[in-house]
């Protein structure tokens, strides 16, 4: 309700800023459309900048800077006040200071002026479930203290958010009007801060990119400094038993490159001679049918692809095979992981393929080269690196696969050969451990940073080199 | 070397010659029929199999869209709702009245009484089974029978009914209500009715009841469209999981991914093409967009863990801590979608805009970025179609709790589709898994509208230059 009341009062300032600097600048121009540098729309456009922006960051930022600051406050006091009344064991929790703050808050005046004014702690709870709140009747004294100071901030807080917005809504208002001349670069005002909107929003990718990398680090850097835990065990142990603290990621590894092995035994041969045929062969017709079918399967969610090898493909093996396999198996995840990568495979190579420069092809034919010859001997050679990248770029998207995997492989670290026996990778230890029961702080949970972490490195590199080696040979044929 | 060659074929008679160039062509032409076979098989097979793993889960999920009712004559007993003294006083019906009342024994009676009137039923059943506590302790065991043939949640329907229609109380009407999981199996086929009875779930005494209704002279149990599976919660009964919270769900996300990356997406790429200064550091900024959009999704989901769950206290398995994460998560996607679409922009155009003497921004936003808007919205849709589908960063914020309440905002708890379809699948029995799949169908309905909708964007509205 706050928010909206206040988003209420922007949106009327902007409209009346932009129509008032419309009108100041015509005004100004007197007539004379020629005498103004920028155009009134621009003027007015100007003036609601001035007005809005500098509010609108205020009212955005003020609340977290208010509630990080109101809680350092009462933490911070939390201490002499246990000492003053003689409560040295009530622990701070700060959830429920909140609720009984706003509680508080929501008690009429008189009331809340008897609870903190005249410190009446002990009643406090016993008027505030009078008043309809949800909260214990027998509140600690200090925590209805501290939640009078929260409760008193936070009203000083609301009354700041609103008197400073409004006082920036006026302020940029008039400061803005005042600048209206004739002469004023309006235009290159508005632009210029259009400019720095899209520049603040291309860094999004870089903060994203950053954010992984730190937390994902610092989260790793949390786990391997546990006492229970070491890089060499992690690394070289072939051990994995969360539960007893033994972390060696060697068995997932093997389950993670053995699944995407299967995958990509499945997915490479067809989803290149697919991207052959698509190419090379398929009837113009064919192409504007089959090229968008595929690029649809490709986005098929992978969750889709987890249930199929569920319900129908792990099942039907283990009917095959005659064995206990229907806890999941390498190879049911591995086949599986391998039809949806096909599509992937095949509309990567279909563009590299494509990109091939037609000369060489007539100067193949033009030899005397059948259409299969010019295939293999000119298109393929020249579009290697291209394809290179492609299934590099599939290698490292089966091995970050997630749904599949969690669905079809089953959760036994072993390392085994055998495609028929349940493996586990670094994906479904990654779910397992923080959809577990355990604290956030303890290294059970924390392991799954660290597999994350060498997932990630794992995958990036892969796709450093894959878009590497495509980026050069495009620009090879360009 | 080359000219002994040569001269060697040279002496070869002529016939001899133009035999081995035959057989060689042949042979060339062999291998080509063999390339352009298998190179086809490739493609066909692939597209078998996509279109295997499409049959497969419509088939599994078909039946999950029709649910089992049974049609009972529902006597709305005024003592279900009012005390003897009220009855007395004739008291009117109150909201209270209405929630209390004892739905289960209004409809376990009308069930009763169905199966009573069919000769088939012997023998007949107590009365007293409609409240189980109290029943005699020799009928127990009918009495859990003939009451897992209704499900847990019957009562909410009649509810609904005297919510519509209060003047119902005293009254009979004929309403269809849910069947149990079970009845649903028995009537989609799905138990084995030669397995034997103590591995059931259904027993044989229930089978004939079933059997009974089924005969009675206006059918009472009949399969029909399952509206539950839209309208209802999850529940821990099959009949009654539905799919609504997760729908919910998956909407809010949805618009928060409209509202923060694709804006977001939009400009950043328009700065980037158009605005930035090639260096080195928009250069760092292109790899670095590229190796984003390939780093896998469970990766966000730590970072969504991590920064909005953890550092900003954002609410768990709320929606907007997950459209947060699946906003990062398409934010590339659209990037270089976008990015596309404004280098298919001729030169020419932003030359000339320039020439008569627009500003570069103006040149930019009247006249290159309408122009590419096609391509933009395509990949918005296909980013926001991915976005939709995804599910193993929505694990990590944990959004797999078991979500009752319709979530009214943003910040209440809820689920999504994709995750919804998980939930289940990892249930046991068939009943779980047919919605499941009905839930996966759901999703690529929604899935392939969308893509629809981008190739007839792209269709209608491509230029080539």
């Amino acid at each position: 309700v706050k928010i909206s009341i206040l988003l209420i009062i922007l949106l009327i300032a902007l409209a009346v800023a932009f129509s008032a600097g419309v009108r100041r600048s015509t005004a100004l121009a007197g007539g004379n459309r020629r005498l103004l540098h920028s155009s009134p729309g621009h003027h007015g456009t100007l003036l609601a900048i001035w007005t809005v922006l500098p509010a609108l960051l205020f009212a955005l930022l003020w609340p977290l800077i208010a509630s990080a600051g109101m809680n350092a406050y009462i933490q911070h006091g939390w201490q002499d006040k246990t000492a003053g009344l003689q409560q040295g064991e009530a622990v701070l929790n700060m959830e429920t200071v909140h609720t009984v703050a706003e509680g508080l808050r929501r008690l009429n005046g008189y009331d809340s002026k008897i609870v903190c004014d005249e410190e009446v702690y002990d009643s406090a709870g016993e008027m505030l479930q009078a008043n309809g709140e949800i909260i214990a009747p027998r509140l600690e004294r200090p925590v209805v203290r501290a939640a009078c100071s929260l409760a008193k901030l936070q009203t000083a807080s609301v009354v700041i958010h609103y008197g400073v917005t409004g006082g920036l809504i006026l302020a940029g208002f008039v400061a803005g009007f005042l600048r209206i001349r004739p002469r004023l670069r309006a235009r290159n005002g508005v632009e210029n801060t259009i400019l720095a909107g899209l520049a603040i929003a291309s860094s999004a990718a870089i903060l994203t990119t950053l954010g992984i990398v730190l937390t994902v680090l610092f989260e790793t850097i949390a786990f391997f400094s546990r006492e229970e835990t070491s890089l060499a065990d992690f690394l070289f142990s072939t051990e994995w038993r969360p539960g007893e603290y033994k972390f060696g990621m060697l068995p997932l590894l093997w389950g993670t490159l053995f699944i995407s092995g299967i995958a990509m035994i499945v997915a490479v041969p067809l989803g290149l001679l697919s991207a052959i045929y698509m190419a090379e062969y398929a009837h113009k017709r064919v192409r504007t049918v089959v090229k968008p079918a595929l690029e649809i399967l490709a986005g098929i969610p992978t969750i889709v692809y987890g249930f199929f090898a569920l319900v129908i493909v792990g099942p039907f093996l283990s009917r095959i095979f005659s064995q206990g396999i229907s806890s999941g198996s390498a190879l049911s995840a591995g086949l599986v992981m391998g039809i949806m990568i096909i599509p992937f495979i095949s509309s990567l190579a279909d563009d590299v393929i494509n990109a091939v420069p037609q000369g060489l092809r007539h100067g193949s034919y033009g030899l005397g080269a059948t259409r299969s010859e010019t295939i293999l001997n000119v298109v393929l050679p020249a579009a290697l690196p291209g394809l290179t990248g492609a299934v590099l770029l599939a290698a490292s998207r089966a091995i970050g696969e997630t749904m599949i995997v969690v669905l079809a492989a089953g959760s036994a670290p072993d390392l085994t050969a055998n495609p028929l026996k349940a493996v586990t990778t670094f994906t479904v230890k990654i779910v397992s451990q923080l959809t577990g029961d355990s604290e956030f702080d303890s290294p059970q949970t924390l392991v799954a940073f660290a597999l994350a972490l060498t997932l990630f490195l794992m995958t990036l590199g892969l796709n450093i080199y894959a878009l590497n080696i495509m980026r050069n040979y495009r620009e090879h044929y360009e | 070397m080359t000219a002994a060659a040569e001269s060697m074929s040279g002496i070869q008679a002529p016939a001899d010659r133009k035999a081995k160039a035959a057989e060689r062509l042949r042979k060339r032409h062999a291998r080509e029929a063999r390339l352009k076979l298998s190179a086809f098989a490739a493609i066909s097979i692939s597209l078998t199999l996509l279109a295997v793993l499409v049959g497969a889960i419509v088939y599994k999920g078909l039946p999950g869209f029709k649910q089992t009712y049974v049609r009972l004559d529902v006597i709305f007993y005024p003592h279900a709702f009012f005390t003897p003294e009220e009855t007395r006083a004739s008291a009117k019906l109150s909201e209270s009245h209405i929630v209390n009342a004892k739905y289960m024994k209004l409809a376990r009676l009308a069930l009763y009484s169905a199966l009573n009137s069919t000769p088939k039923v012997q023998p007949k059943i107590p009365e007293s089974c409609a409240e189980p506590d109290t029943a005699l302790e020799k009928d127990k065991a009918v009495c859990a029978r003939v009451n897992a043939l209704l499900s847990r949640n019957a009562d909410t329907d009649l509810l609904r009914e005297i919510r519509n229609a209060p003047g119902l109380a005293g009254h009979t009407k004929s309403v269809w209500l849910l069947a149990s999981g079970e009845v649903d199996a028995y009537e989609k086929g799905d138990i084995d009715l030669r397995v034997p009875e103590t591995r059931r779930k259904l027993k044989d005494q229930q089978v004939n009841w079933i059997k009974a209704l089924e005969t009675a002279p206006d059918q009472r149990i009949k399969m029909r469209f399952n509206t539950g599976l839209f309208t209802f919660s999850d529940s821990s009964q099959p009949e009654s999981a539905g799919l609504a919270v997760a729908i919910t769900g998956s909407f809010f996300m949805m618009l928060t991914v409209l509202l923060l990356a694709v804006p977001l997406g939009i400009a950043a790429a328009i700065y980037l093409q158009e605005f930035a200064p090639e260096n080195a550091f928009t250069g760092f900024i292109e790899v670095n967009i590229n190796n984003l959009a390939a780093v896998p999704s469970i990766v966000f989901g730590l970072l969504g863990l991590a920064i909005f769950v953890t550092f900003a206290d954002l609410p768990r398995s709320a929606p907007l801590t997950g459209g947060l994460v699946l906003s990062l998560m398409t934010l590339p996607t659209i990037m270089i979608a976008t990015r596309t679409a404004l280098i298919s922009v001729p030169g020419s155009i932003r030359e000339a805009a320039l020439g008569v003497g627009a500003s570069k921004m103006q040149s930019v936003f009247h006249h290159v970025v309408p122009l590419a808007m096609p391509g933009i919205l395509t990949g918005t849709v296909i980013g926001v179609a991915r976005a939709l589908g995804e599910t193993a960063p929505l694990l990590m914020i944990g959004m797999v709790a078991f979500v009752y309440r319709m979530p009214a905002g943003p910040l209440d708890s809820s689920t999504a589709l994709p995750v919804a379809a998980f939930m289940w699948s990892k249930e046991p029995g068939p009943e779980f898994m047919e919605r499941a799949a009905a839930a996966t169908m759901v999703l690529l309905g929604l899935m392939f509208a969308l893509s629809v909708i981008a190739a007839l964007l792209r269709h209608r509205f491509e230029r080539k230059w």
